[in-house]
């Protein structure tokens, strides 16, 4: 059953014919072609594919396409500036060294500043419990926890 | 996933008319169980009927000695509530310590206990604190719900709209986590309130269940020792590649134990 929905990614309105069995991940690296989203495990375990919706950090590859009618998506593309800086999230990752084969990178960037949002005062085991839903293959967490605890300081100050 | 139906409703009547139409489909609340089901074609209903539109099942109010939580709240927002964190704390944690923050964000406390998954947080905290299930139909105590492994006492073309919690004195879930799934290996909530001592254990039996010889023992004497030769017996407990049934059986005590040190320590 072929289904209208429409939404804003990153900014831009966007209206797309899907399938209802569409997921908003597919929706958004096949049709959109925003590659950045990556399917890790397609099982809702790894946190890869991690988006935000209105706000809040989902896992794009646990729901349909049509749950995010009318929603605001923002993905990995959408958070750096129209000039190409980077977002102070992405800039921390980058000057701490938070990745290693990059895999899981969007989705943990993604997770960070959601987490950012919502703490004041990010502890290492505070960064530690709340990205327990993206997992990174290459176990690089150390960079990782440095990258956010920067990071949301300078998202903070920005 | 197998392709189906998609059926968005702005009312709770809407819903219930199509679910009573096609005895197959399946509501749709935050999806973060039946999606991932539907993809491994374990589930594959030909009709989703999504219960995202309807407003009248959101929000949490704090009404005096109840607090009443609309069937599609979902868990952050159940974790980050100001009234249930005032009122029931212990509610709040539980809700903070299913899955992961991107499940929290989708996921809702009506999907949840409909559900009824053994390892489920939820069913804990409902008969823990002997809440009543409210739905399009009728009020069902919490105690009469859960009535096996992924069963529960709704018909079909039955919704939950809302869980009323009664405001108990003091409270606390203790959980062992299975650290990959953050499911509940076994998880125990325990509460003193008007109606007496609780305890309901999920995670260790194919459905949430009590324990009358521990919420005796507390009722006599609210103390972690009061429960500590108290066991459940390992005999239909499940038995998986996590944990066997004894462990789990042994773990129910020592949980108990826990939510009870939790208790005292919280007030």
């Amino acid at each position: 059953m072929p289904v209208k929905v429409s939404m804003t990614v990153n900014g831009k309105p966007v209206t797309v014919d899907v399938e209802s069995r569409t997921l908003l991940v597919e929706l958004i690296r096949e049709h959109l072609r925003l590659t950045g989203t990556h399917i890790g495990c397609d099982t809702a375990q790894c946190g890869a594919c991690t988006v935000h919706i209105n706000g809040a950090a989902v896992k794009s590859c646990n729901m349909l396409a049509v749950q995010a009618q009318g929603a605001n998506v923002t993905t990995i593309e959408g958070i750096a500036k129209a000039d190409g800086t980077l977002h102070p999230m992405q800039e921390a990752f980058r000057e701490h060294h938070g990745l290693q084969c990059g895999f899981c990178t969007p989705g943990m960037v993604m997770s960070a500043i959601d987490l950012a949002r919502r703490h004041a005062d990010l502890t290492e085991a505070t960064i530690r419990a709340e990205l327990d839903g993206n997992i990174c293959r290459c176990t690089g967490y150390h960079n990782i926890v440095k990258a956010v605890q920067a990071g949301a300081k300078a998202t903070r100050s920005a | 996933m197998y392709q189906f139906n998609y059926h968005k409703v702005t009312s709770v009547a809407d819903a219930a008319t199509l679910l009573a139409k096609n005895p197959d489909a399946k509501a749709l609340a935050g999806g973060q169980t039946i999606i991932a089901a539907m993809k491994l074609r374990l589930a594959s209903p030909p009709d989703l009927v999504d219960l995202s539109g309807i407003k009248e099942l959101g929000g949490i109010k704090l009404d005096g000695g109840t607090l009443t939580i609309g069937a599609m709240t979902r868990h952050a927002e159940v974790a980050a509530s100001k009234d249930v964190l005032q009122a029931i704390p212990a509610l709040a944690s539980l809700a903070a310590s299913i899955g992961d923050r991107m499940v929290r964000n989708m996921g809702t406390i009506g999907g949840s206990i409909a559900n009824n998954d053994p390892a489920a947080d939820y069913p804990a905290g409902v008969v823990g604190l002997g809440a009543t299930v409210n739905t399009n139909k009728r009020k069902i105590a919490g105690d009469s719900f859960f009535t096996g492994m992924y069963e529960t006492a709704l018909e079909p073309g039955e919704l939950i709209t809302s869980v009323v919690f009664p405001v108990p004195k003091r409270a606390a879930y203790a959980k062992f986590k299975n650290p990959a799934s953050r499911y509940a290996m076994v998880g125990v909530f325990v509460s003193e309130g008007a109606g007496g001592v609780r305890v309901a254990v999920t995670g260790a039996a194919p459905s949430v269940f009590r324990v009358p010889a521990m919420e005796k023992a507390l009722a006599a004497k609210f103390s972690p020792d009061a429960i500590a030769g108290i066991t459940v017996p390992a005999d239909g407990l499940n038995s998986d590649l996590h944990a066997s049934n004894e462990y789990r059986a042994h773990l129910v005590t020592v949980m108990a134990k826990r939510a009870v040190e939790a208790v005292l320590g919280s007030k």
